[in-house]
């Protein structure tokens, strides 16, 4: 009957309504012809923009309206090209609204689509698929599905959150679709972003929520990202993740919860021995089976904890949910405070917040009680909050709180809010049936409410004081006495019954007044309601069966009334009774044992709350407020028995912290995590840990338990510790990897990097020095901008040409000469202080020098990894030290300056490429106080000069290094040479290959981070090797040479691998050469950054193929 | 007459469809009702559903008597409603599975705060009057029924809110109120913030606001008392600071709650706000200090209300003063009492500000001002009763509501605000103001 009010109403509005008259957005003009919409469809049709938007705007405004536009849907969909941005959105909006119903037409916008699905633009490519997938013709899901996959591999994280957003949609459309979209589900929950998380897990709920195994190797992850996930997602992932969790591990409560119902025992009986015995048995059942939680089980409950200060009050609900239904009951007690504060919300969010507590509260009482008089009501609460928070507060009643509670209690009956009352009284009744202590003040209490003069309120109290009095019937027959006098003026039905079930039930208590009541009772049948006739020949038969002498006639009276009453139940009643206690011929067997079916002794009521056993249901669902299963709901999974096998979410084989560090920087590139950088270190290095070291899980327990929020203290522990080598080494990497994080204090974090030895105190005051030289060519980089440019790039251009003859006569000498040297020197001067080299003077021996500037990373590489490791990457390093010229000879006016790349870190700043420069003065006379001035450089990049030369003797060499910070770009860096009478405007561009750094990783490190890394992030190209690149030597000679890599141990002789990380900012550089059969290969190259990956694709093919 | 049987099959089998297909999504339609029960607009995310399924909310509405208590679900035998009440408009939405109850409240929220936002008010006129960007917001707050952009700093990027001066603009331009440029925030790592924001003048302002909730007895003695705090930001930087805000006392705080911005470990260690903030007005934090602190009372009210058995009418004299106001003066003091049924008028006199009863609702406003200590403002007089009508038994309770500047009843003080991240000097300011929240007295 809906449907077909509804469908006349759709219909209607397609008959020439004057809609227009409503629509506020229409002009005068238009309004006189309102037939069949030709004036939109003309407007549609000019070619006028601001007509088309004119247009489009009445017509959404209609279908806000729920009017039927449906018939503008061939001139609507024209305009779906329009260029107009505006209007095009709105046409969007028409198109999902009404495609479904013109699935013909709808199919001409389809191929605009498809041409958005390619646009350059991420947004347009993001908003195309969200129509796309909108539109629910089913002929298109073909083309949906094949834009969800190209989507779900879209470069851009947004693109990939759209085809998240769009696999429910497809799924709803054809739900045969349903295995390939479960693949994309997979390939998406891989996505590290936080942007995509939310969204894929939400693709997952909907479309394959029984696919826990999917989580598994992500689970981690989730974890981790959790908290940079947006409110919405957060809510969704914490829901899956309970899911999870409890097909996972096992219950942490498993030891308690047979104390669990001793204490509930003991809460309604009081009887404490047994209690006591429950405990014994509990704490021996607890030695037999030591309860160890699953790291991951712990990772999860930490990293929800923070979400609780949440602002968004479906967060906190959510984290609450998962604490009650996976914490150990210890830890439970945390999210009372935030359910608290959620009361201060509006009122829809008390409402569902206090239906929660009300469960909660019935499980886990101690949790609320300090927070007992936050559940007070306030006279404006609407009525359904009063009464929730009137359950809650019964739940949390007890022996110490309950004097209290009744004197608040005493005030709600006041209330003016009826409903409100009559669920005080209720309530007052669950407290003394509850509490024994009180069960006779309460029940006095309730008995002067009886001349209360709202009738309700003293029916109300009828029917509680019935379901007390049955407790112990005996002491209390004046209060039955009471209540009979109260039945000539009670009209309410429910009290009348009651007080009739009451005497009835204890007539023998009072035998005088019983009979009496019936009579009047006889009297006034006719005009009862139907369920006070019931318990009037109830109580007419209890008489009769106890005291037949002076009931009998009455009874018969009564029966025969009913026997021709107008109800059937009541007539049948009559004569079942009558059949069954008036003793005849022809009744049975029955009629012995009248007395026993009647006066039975009846248990008395448990008063219970209707909150009971309502966290069966997933607390914070749908289904646990209706209490009722809602559609589509996932049941909450029994705890299992014994734990699945953890080692499911170990991501390979991770090692130290390495790997997860670099992935927070990754974060922080392109999501930063925002809650603290603590936050980001500690949490994911913890789950490296706990990913490693399986074996000793119990400790590792421990360990994280505590290290929650002291990781930074732990590390100032770690620099202070030991000088072993190894140990040293992870430390120095772990800490190196953070300070590349902690970009802003540059200069602290080079002082951190060296603070790690032994001479503290005097690398202090010398890193003092650093900073101020540091902070001072900061800020003249800064002030000199304005400079001519033109000068400079003819400089430039006839630079190149002698670059390019120069580069053919490197000088091999000195790098070569210092391999030596470091080798030997390496054993002993691992630990020393390597400041003293930076800012001295520059004299001849500088490149031995320059080496021992090899941070200590490398320094106790070389050690752990002996020899032969050694040698490739210093090899590389030698052969790629071709020198290129600064300054010619010539131009110089007889001071020659050559440049390389020495490939070794700059230790003052470690975001800095190591510039190393030789100038030699071919004149005869002297050249004095050779410095940079002026530096021009593109925004972000800096440079730390050398320190400068104040006299150069003639045909003396002189070598410096300097720093520059090329910001990860292989734009130039200008700046001016300047001797006591010249200046020379010079440049240094870098090589793509430069920017980095090598960095020392695993075979699997290697591959995890790969798999990071792809999409975008991935460039493969084939390629014939070149006549030389016979051997695989040949290829990592050629490669490190073209970029400052470090190869990575690699099983198959097949793969090269290499791998380093850009200077300034960091980020990861995999490259990876695969030879196949003759000259082929293929080149992968990884890296967050494009534009680094294309143009080292493009240096590495060259070196590879000449 | 088979003309119909058809027509009515038809329906069936439409209905029986829907029913099979059921999409499992979040939200699937949301209705927009005023509180005079007229259905307004409509937007759906998926297929439509009839607005019939409101039906079902018209009853529970009927039932509830008053707005507040509709229930804020409703099972209907194929969907769940799920409703709030806002500045007198129902938005209710409709959804087919199980979905987080809360999730879906917050949800809506957020769609009246938005609309607050753009529009200055929420309400029907409003809405009405900008149904084309209601719409725009409503297609870019959710896709496919799940939240996709609900925060404000992006949505702005994407549409641009109404302005009169714009409205003008567009109508001589013809040029929308759609960005025509595509916004960066959503892809930033700090979604909240838009990039490149300028301004002359660089200014963050915060207002640490705090409202009292209590419940005082009869006797004026504190059954209930805690303080619900707040810290509303207005901050106009440009580019993109990193602010940190630290208190002098911060231990105070018992409970709090951030914006995503706030970095919550900095917070845990070292108790003090990092954040990178949004731009323009939002609230940085929110916190509560418990009654286990002892709450200072502003204000005492005494009270006497009395009511005669015999002859219709009764009594009433109240008298406010100030109690622990810290030496500051309480202003804007206003007490509200809601009269029994029976209470027809009342007349009064009060020494002080002005009085209104509403013999409709029911009502008695005492509008006071600023507490003068030496002189207590009074009010007091007969009110008079239904005749005939029994006395009533219970006694109305007494909201009040005051305003105390320059004070935080709790003592918390901002200790100071450093920015990093950028080079300019901004203007800082912070004010401090108290406020009754849910301040009862029983009478």
């Amino acid at each position: 009957m809906s449907a077909s009010s509804a469908f006349s109403d759709e219909k209607g509005g397609s008959s020439g309504e004057p809609e227009y008259g409503h629509d506020p957005a229409s002009g005068g003009i238009f309004s006189t012809d309102y037939k069949r919409h030709d004036d939109l469809k003309e407007m549609l049709d000019s070619n006028k923009d601001s007509l088309k938007l004119e247009a489009m705007k009445r017509i959404v405004a209609m279908i806000a309206r729920g009017k039927n536009a449906s018939d503008l849907f061939p001139a609507v969909v024209k305009n779906v090209a329009c260029k107009n941005i505006e209007v095009k959105k709105l046409v969007y909006v028409y198109l999902v609204r009404y495609a479904e119903e013109q699935q013909e037409l709808a199919l001409l916008s389809i191929s605009t689509f498809q041409r958005g699905l390619k646009d350059p633009n991420q947004l347009i490519r993001a908003s195309a698929l969200r129509v796309l997938s909108s539109i629910r013709v089913t002929i298109i899901v073909p083309i949906m599905m094949l834009a969800i996959k190209e989507a779900a591999s879209d470069m851009s994280p947004y693109v990939r959150k759209t085809a998240a957003h769009a696999i429910p949609k497809l799924h709803s459309l054809d739900p045969d679709q349903k295995d390939q979209l479960i693949e994309v589900i997979e390939k998406l929950l891989a996505d590290k972003t936080t942007l995509v998380a939310g969204s894929v897990v939400m693709a997952f709920e909907e479309v394959c929520p029984d696919r826990i195994d999917l989580i598994h190797k992500n689970y981690r992850k989730l974890c981790n990202l959790l908290i940079d996930v947006e409110e919405w997602g957060q809510v969704v992932i914490i829901n899956m993740l309970t899911r999870y969790a409890r097909t996972q591990f096992l219950n942490p409560n498993i030891n308690e919860s047979l104390l669990e119902e001793g204490d509930e025992k003991a809460f309604y009986a009081s009887d404490e021995e047994e209690d006591e015995e429950k405990k014994v048995e509990a704490s021996a059942l607890a030695k037999r089976k030591p309860y160890v939680m699953d790291p991951d089980h712990r990772l999860l409950l930490r990293n929800t904890k923070p979400l609780l200060q949440s602002r968004n009050a479906a967060v906190v609900m959510a984290v609450a949910q998962l604490y009650f239904h996976l914490a150990p009951k210890a830890e439970v007690g945390v999210i009372a405070k935030a359910l608290v504060r959620l009361m201060r919300s509006h009122s829809e969010v008390q409402y569902v917040v206090l239906q929660n507590v009300a469960t909660m509260t019935i499980k886990r009482r101690g949790m609320f009680e300090p927070y007992l008089k936050s559940f007070y009501i306030r006279s404006t609460d609407p009525t359904q909050i009063k009464i929730l928070k009137l359950e809650v507060l019964t739940n949390l009643a007890n022996e110490t709180n309950i004097s209290t509670l009744l004197r608040e209690f005493q005030t709600y009956i006041k209330s003016m809010d009826k409903d409100f009352v009559a669920a005080s009284i209720q309530a007052i009744g669950r407290c003394a049936t509850n509490i024994g202590e009180v069960r006779d003040t309460c029940l006095n209490g309730l008995v002067q409410l009886l001349s209360n003069r709202d009738e309700l309120v003293v029916a109300e109290s009828v029917v509680v004081i019935k379901k007390l009095l049955q407790m112990q019937p005996e002491q209390h027959s004046d209060i039955i006495k009471h209540m009979a006098k109260l039945i000539d003026n009670i009209q309410v039905p429910m009290a009348r019954a009651s007080i009739l079930w009451l005497i009835g039930e204890y007539c023998e208590h009072v035998p005088k007044i019983a009979p009496d009541v019936l009579r009047k009772m006889a009297k006034s049948f006719t005009n009862e309601e139907d369920i006070v006739k019931l318990q009037i020949i109830n109580l007419a038969a209890k008489l009769y069966l106890t005291n037949s002498k002076q009931t009998k006639l009455l009874t018969q009276y009564v029966l025969n009334l009913a026997k021709y009453d107008q109800n059937y139940d009541i007539r049948d009643r009559a004569r079942f009774i009558r059949q069954l206690i008036v003793p005849t011929d022809k009744s049975g067997a029955l009629n012995k044992y009248a007395k026993k079916l009647f006066l039975a002794l009846k248990p008395a009521p448990v008063l219970e709350s209707p909150f009971k056993d309502r966290d069966h249901f997933q607390l914070g669902s749908l289904s646990h407020l209706l209490n009722a299963k809602a559609s589509g709901y996932q049941e909450l999974p029994a705890w299992p028995e014994s734990a699945p096998d953890p080692s499911v979410r170990n991501v390979e084989i991770p090692d130290w912290s390495k790997c997860t560090s670099r992935k927070d920087r990754k974060e922080k590139k392109v999501e930063k995590p925002f809650y603290s950088d603590s936050d980001g270190e500690s949490g994911p290095t913890e789950s490296a840990d706990s990913e490693s070291d399986s074996g000793s899980r119990s400790e590792s327990v421990s360990g994280s338990d505590e290290s929650a929020f002291g990781s930074e203290s732990e590390e100032s522990g770690e620099e202070t510790e030991s000088d072993e080598e190894e140990e040293e080494e992870e430390k120095m990497k772990k800490k190196r990897v953070e300070k590349t994080k902690a970009k802003k204090p540059v200069v602290e974090s080079a002082e951190s990097e060296q603070s790690s030895g032994a001479e503290d105190q005097k690398r202090g005051r010398k890193t003092g020095k650093d900073r101020k030289s540091a902070s001072e060519s900061e800020s003249e980089s800064e002030s000199s901008e304005s400079e001519e440019e033109s000068e400079d790039e003819s400089e430039e251009e006839s630079e190149s040409d002698a670059d390019i003859r120069k580069k053919k006569a490197p000088a091999k000498q000195p790098p070569k000469q210092s391999k030596k040297v470091n080798k030997k020197e390496t054993q002993e001067m691992s630990l020393l202080d390597l400041d003293d080299f930076e800012p001295t003077p520059a004299s001849a021996p500088v490149t031995p020098v320059n080496f021992l500037s090899s941070s200590l990373v490398s320094d106790l590489e070389g050690l752990s990894l002996t020899d032969t490791i050694l040698a490739p990457s210093t090899i590389a390093q030698s052969a790629s030290m071709k020198m290129c010229e600064l300054l010619h000879r010539i131009r110089g006016e007889g001071l020659a300056v050559e440049y390389c790349f020495s490939r070794q870190p700059f230790s003052p700043d470690p975001n800095m490429v190591a510039v190393q420069i030789q100038f030699t003065n071919n004149t005869s006379s002297e050249t004095k106080t050779i410095h940079i001035e002026e530096p021009k450089l593109q925004s972000g990049m800096r440079i730390r000069e050398f320190s400068e030369i104040e006299l150069m003797s003639a045909g003396e060499s002189v070598t410096v290094v300097m720093g520059i910070d090329f910001c990860d770009s292989t734009q130039a860096a200008n700046f001016q040479l300047c001797t006591h009478t010249r200046k020379f405007f010079v440049s240094i561009q870098p090589p793509v290959g430069e920017l980095m750094t090598p960095v020392f990783l695993t075979e699997n490190d290697f591959k995890k981070e790969q798999g990071k890394l792809m999409g975008m992030n991935e460039i493969s190209e084939k390629l014939t090797l070149g006549e030389k690149c016979v051997n695989e030597h040949v290829i990592v000679e050629r490669v490190t040479a073209t970029a400052n890599l470090s190869r990575v141990p690699c099983g198959s002789d097949k793969e090269c691998r290499f791998a380093g990380k850009t200077v300034s900012s960091g980020c990861l550089v995999l490259v990876t050469v695969a030879m196949k059969e003759g000259r082929g290969a293929q080149l992968t190259v990884n890296c967050e950054k494009m534009v680094i990956g294309t143009m080292l694709v493009k240096d590495i093919l060259q070196a590879l193929t000449q | 007459m088979p003309a119909k049987s058809f027509l009515l099959l038809k329906i069936f089998i439409k209905t029986a469809v829907s029913s099979w297909l059921f999409s499992p999504i979040m939200i699937h339609s949301l209705f927009l009702i005023n509180n005079v029960g007229d259905l307004f607009l409509e937007k759906h995310w998926k297929s439509v559903i009839s607005r019939t399924v409101c039906d079902y909310f018209f009853e529970a509405r009927e039932k509830a008597v008053e707005p507040e208590n509709v229930p804020p679900v409703i099972h209907t035998p194929h969907h769940y409603l799920i409703n709030i009440y806002r500045e007198k408009i129902f938005f209710v939405s409709v959804t087919q599975t199980e979905v987080p109850p809360l999730f879906v409240i917050e949800f809506l929220h957020q769609v009246a705060e938005t609309f607050q936002d753009y529009f200055g008010e929420c309400s029907e006129t409003t809405i009405n009057d900008n149904v084309v960007i209601v719409y725009e917001l409503l297609e870019e707050m959710l896709d496919n029924g799940f939240p996709l952009t609900t925060e404000s700093n992006i949505l702005k990027e994407l549409i641009r809110p109404p302005t009169t001066l714009r409205s003008m603009v567009n109508t001589i331009t013809g040029i929308g109120n759609i960005g025509q440029t595509l916004p960066t925030g959503q892809l930033s790592s700090i979604p909240w913030r838009r990039a490149g924001v300028k301004y002359t003048n660089n200014e963050a302002y915060f207002d640490v606001v705090e409202e009292i909730d209590a419940i005082l007895d009869k006797s004026g003695s504190t059954v209930f008392a805690e303080i619900q705090g707040g810290i509303d930001a207005c901050v106009k930087l440009s580019g993109m600071p990193d602010l940190t805000l630290s208190f002098m006392n911060p231990r105070l705080l018992d409970d709090v709650s951030f914006h995503p911005c706030v970095r919550y470990k900095r917070w845990e260690s070292e108790r003090v706000l990092s954040f990178i903030p949004p731009d323009g007005n939002f609230q940085l934090m929110s916190y509560h200090v418990s009654a286990q602190n002892l709450v200072a009372i502003p204000v005492y009210v005494k009270q006497n209300i009395s009511f005669f058995e015999t002859g219709p009418s009764g009594r009433l004299d109240i008298t406010v003063g100030p109690k622990q106001t810290m030496g500051k003066t309480v202003e804007c003091v206003v007490v509200t009492i809601h009269m029994p049924k029976v209470v027809l008028s009342a007349n009064l006199n009060a020494t002080q500000g002005t009085y209104n009863y509403d013999p409709v609702t029911k009502v008695l406003m005492w509008d006071i001002g600023k507490l003068n200590p030496q002189k207590l403002p009074n009010l007091k007089g007969s009110l008079s009763l239904q005749s005939g009508a029994p006395k009533p038994e219970e006694n109305p309770n007494l909201n009040v509501d005051l305003k105390i500047q320059q004070l935080a009843i709790s003592g918390l003080k901002v200790n100071q605000l450093d920015m990093y991240g950028e080079k300019y000097k901004p203007f800082k300011g912070v004010k401090y103001v108290t406020k009754a929240g849910k301040f009862q007295v029983r009478m």
